[in-house]
């Protein structure tokens, strides 16, 4: 029960929020830190149990017949992302109370940011892939509201919808590849597919599967060419983005390529993609975030190029690779939400986040300098710092690589030079140097702006120092689940004098060289990327301009707002469907029998065409209303000689009320007058016969025909054991269909409430 | 329309039909009649009164405003299905209890009776709610 209650009570806690934050005000993102912290807790008193390999189950009946069940499943990777996702959001949630205060929707945000925070917690717990991809989902939805949070700025909004464009289509993608896998593993529950993975790598349907999921985890996970969204992103609120950049939503690709990698990883197709797509990503990521100036900028396209970097090392999947992967992801959730945490105060303090225009912080603001510099350590990579032993096997992982070693191994120093200089940017400058006019005067902010990123970064420290603090306990753990079998796990700082160093001395160099002559480099850059035209963010705007322009035109089509041309197009198009089907199954041949027609039926055929020709060639619309109704009280009349009393009551008293709403509308029409033209009149003529013609031949042939055995016969069974009632027409609509009834009562009650806003509703007319 | 016939037959018969609309409710299960039929029978009963009287009486008859009566109705009708929630069942099972009636003899409550009785009100309130909005016009 301790899983879903976890995930349960954030979920409660976002519904209450709102409320919460009207008692609690300032202190509210206190008191909401509460739950996420003793979720933590209560993640880390597992630790013991998982370590021994312990894994945790749960499961609740959903949809059982289509193998759909909320179940869940804890093993040392979705620990240690469960762990990360409480205990950081924790930070986040005291953070943003200060940050964000005073703001107008704060109780709304801690709505939005609660609510993505369980679900979350959801992806990386579920076990159900049906479950998994509600969760998935669900960040999505969620992180739309808290990209888009000032929903008053249009930049907000378009990003906000570029990020749920993106990362939904991508979502699509995943949950036909989760389908296909159901298919082909025979089942939808990870816990089970984990064991059956050389039978799906040998399924026909591998290949759909592995890009449809890849499609999902690459779109998340911004890997180029997808990564233009999370750029854009940053126009969410600071904690928001550093949440999102840091523990959650991006991970969440990196999460499910992990979890997954038994399942579908170890194939040549695997490892191509991933390290394609990594390899490139990460390069693109940190060449990009050189060249920003804002704070926020710089870290988010160093996030992509971490994301990149995690792909590549999941893609290589060996237990050194896997190891690496990791330490890596603990490492830059240290670190980057430090930094994320210290923009945020930097731009809360002065009103700005331009490195080149900020300088000379640390006189005014020293424990924010701190942190920020100690986190900018680890991002470089520098010991003793928890960046420093992940970056060291991430080279090792490099070196020993099986294929193209060298090549990714140059790329892997590239990519190190350019975060070199990305955390330098990002973290050192603007503390150091000459102080700026700023918009603000600079103050060291309360202690909830400088906690967090304090903590997080001493928390990298630590780590590097004493790696045994985290080592066995959780990413040892997580790197088993990973590869399959316990794998242990022992990080040191020191591993003597061997390639690796060097490499890192080398990166360290090259990195102090770029971050010297950065200026001149941006400049070059810039100008390069100008010849650059086809960029997928120019691409993602053609499209959707494109999608518009689509859009509009069909509509203007479709949906010319003339009842008329509605009706004309619709009984045209039906019809001729019908009779194409009527025609090319042969439905037209054979004989009709029309033998057993009674003298009164044929009176009530007649009347209702007398009926019927009456309402078209009279000149008197209640002479027309009156005619019309003979047609239907003559229906109900046959309706009741053959049995169907309930449909006679429904269709006599539907007639009477047409008559009365028609009484009450009839006032209101203009005079009587023959509006269309002759030709219009033929035209509607000749479409109603074909229509009429159309249906009295399907009619009279269906009743000849009996295509598959009737259900009729098993309602009338079990109409009186199964459901307590005699009336079969009843009990089908309250019992045996009753969901149906509910979505038609449901309709209904929109048409009325539709009619009521539209009678209610005064336009003012237009111009005054 | 100002007839005095029409309007104290309007009186009178607006508490029969009614009467008559809740029987056909209940016996739906069994015998021709149900939720849907016994609401537009209800439902004409009001829209009879408003003729007769003008639609701010008919309103007054019937206490709830009918867009209130939709909201209830499908309140009801939904709210028919949380015995099966919590009992875990598939959604909207049925669920019977037969209850001894004095005079009347063994009354099998349900499930489905509950749900029509939502249908009936929203039926009500949809028509009540067009015709009513109709004739404010």
């Amino acid at each position: 029960m301790g899983i879903i209650t976890s995930i349960l009570s954030v979920f409660v806690l976002a519904l209450f929020a709102p409320v919460l934050y009207r008692i609690g005000r300032g202190a509210t993102g206190w008191i909401a830190a509460m739950l996420p912290l003793g979720l933590a807790a209560y993640f880390s008193s597992l630790i013991p149990q998982v370590r021994s390999g312990e894994i945790m189950t749960e499961s609740f009946r959903w949809i059982p017949s289509l193998g759909i069940n909320l179940s869940f499943y804890l093993d040392g990777l979705s620990l240690l992302f469960a762990l990360l996702i409480s205990s950081i959001g924790a930070l986040i949630l005291i953070y943003a109370g200060r940050y964000l205060s005073g703001h107008p929707c704060l109780g709304r945000f801690y709505l939005y940011i609660l609510m993505f925070m369980a679900s979350m917690l959801g992806v990386v717990l579920a076990d159900n892939l049906i479950t998994l991809f509600v969760f998935w989902e669900l960040t999505s939805l969620s992180s739309y509201f808290l990209i888009g949070f000032e929903h008053d700025r249009h930049e907000s909004r378009a990003a906000a919808l570029q990020a749920l464009l993106v990362t939904g289509i991508g979502g699509l993608a995943l949950l036909a590849g989760f389908i296909l896998l159901g298919q082909a593993g025979d089942c939808l529950e990870l816990s089970n597919l984990l064991n059956s993975g050389d039978a799906i790598r040998n399924h026909q349907l591998y290949v759909p599967i592995l890009l449809l999921v890849l499609a999902g985890a690459f779109t998340k996970s911004a890997q180029v060419p997808f990564h233009f969204w999370l750029p854009s992103a940053m126009e969410a609120p600071t904690p928001v983005s550093a949440y999102l950049h840091s523990a959650t939503m991006v991970k969440a690709g990196i999460y499910l390529l992990a979890r997954l990698s038994p399942v579908l990883g170890g194939t040549d197709l695997w490892l191509y993609s991933l390290t394609t797509a990594g390899a490139t990503t990460m390069v693109v990521g940190a060449y990009m975030a050189i060249q920003q100036s804002d704070l926020k900028l710089i870290l988010a396209y160093s996030t992509v190029s971490v994301l990149g970097i995690l792909t590549m090392l999941l893609g290589l999947g060996t237990e050194l690779a896997i190891k690496a992967a990791m330490v890596f992801l603990v490492g830059h959730v240290l670190y980057k939400a430090a930094l994320f945490l210290v923009a945020g105060a930097v731009d809360h303090e002065t009103g700005m986040r331009d490195v080149n225009r900020l300088g000379g912080l640390w006189r005014v603001m020293p424990i924010t300098a701190i942190a920020a510099g100690l986190a900018a350590l680890s991002m470089s990579g520098f010991p003793p710092f928890f960046g420093f032993i992940g970056k060291e096997l991430f080279y090792e992982a490099g070196l020993t690589a099986q294929s193209a070693a060298h090549l990714l191994t140059g790329v892997s120093m590239l990519t190190g030079m350019l975060l070199f200089a990305a955390a330098g940017m990002a973290g050192i400058l603007p503390f150091i140097g000459r102080k700026n006019t700023l918009p603000k005067k600079p103050d060291e902010p309360t202690a909830s702006l400088w906690l967090g990123p304090v903590l997080l970064a001493g928390s990298g420290l630590a780590c590097g120092v004493a790696p045994g603090l985290v080592d066995t306990s959780l990413i040892a753990p997580a790197v088993s689940a990973i590869i399959g079998h316990p794998v242990p796990v022992k990080l040191a700082l020191w591993h003597g004098l061997n390639p690796v160093l060097a490499i890192g001395a080398i990166t360290v160099a090259g990195g102090l060289g770029l971050f010297a002559v950065r200026s001149k480099l941006i400049k070059v850059l810039s100008q390069l990327s100008n010849v650059v035209v086809l960029s997928p963010t120019h691409l993602y705007k053609q499209s959707l301009d494109g999608l518009m322009a689509i859009a509009s035109l069909q509509t203007r089509i479709i949906q010319s707002g003339y009842q008329r041309y509605y009706l004309l197009i619709i009984f045209t198009v039906t019809t001729a469907l019908v009779l194409y089907a009527l025609i090319s199954l042969g439905g037209l041949h054979g004989p009709v029998n029309l033998s057993n027609i009674q003298f009164y039926e044929a009176g009530l055929a007649a009347l209702i065409l007398m009926g019927a020709l009456l309402s078209i060639l009279t000149n008197s619309r209640l002479t027309a209303v009156a005619a019309l109704g003979v047609v239907g009280y003559s229906v109900a009349l046959i309706y009741i000689i053959h049995g169907a009393p309930d449909l006679a009551n429904t269709q006599i008293l539907i007639e009477t009320l047409t008559v009365i709403l028609f009484v009450l509308v009839v006032y209101h029409l203009p005079n009587f007058s023959k509006l269309s033209s002759v030709t219009v009149r033929i035209r509607d003529a000749l479409i109603s016969l074909f229509a009429g013609g159309t249906m009295t031949a399907l009619v009279l042939k269906a009743t000849n025909v009996q295509f598959h055995p009737t259900i009729s016969s098993y309602f009338a069974e079990n109409s009186v054991p199964l459901a307590h009632g005699r009336n079969i027409v009843n009990v089908i609509l309250v019992d045996f269909r009753a969901l149906d009834t509910l979505g038609e009562i449901t309709v209904l009650a929109v048409a009325g409430i539709g009619v009521y806003a539209l009678l209610k509703l005064k336009l003012k007319p237009k111009g005054v | 329309m100002d007839s005095i016939i029409l309007r104290t037959a309007a009186r009178y018969l607006m508490p029969i039909f009614l009467l008559f609309s809740v029987i056909i409710l209940l016996r739906g299960h069994n015998a021709p009649g149900g939720g849907f039929i016994g609401g537009l029978l209800a439902a004409g009963a009001f829209v009879f009164y408003a003729i007769a009287h003008g639609v701010a009486e008919a309103s007054r008859k019937l206490l709830i405003a009918p867009y209130t009566l939709i909201a209830i109705g499908l309140l009801v009708a939904f709210g028919s299905s949380i015995r099966s929630f919590f009992n875990d069942q598939p959604f909207m099972s049925s669920e019977w209890s037969v209850l001894n009636m004095p005079w009347l003899g063994k009354l099998p409550i349900g499930t489905p009776l509950v749900f029509d009785a939502g249908v009936y009100l929203v039926v009500i309130g949809v028509t009540t709610t067009i015709v009513f909005s109709l004739a404010e016009e």
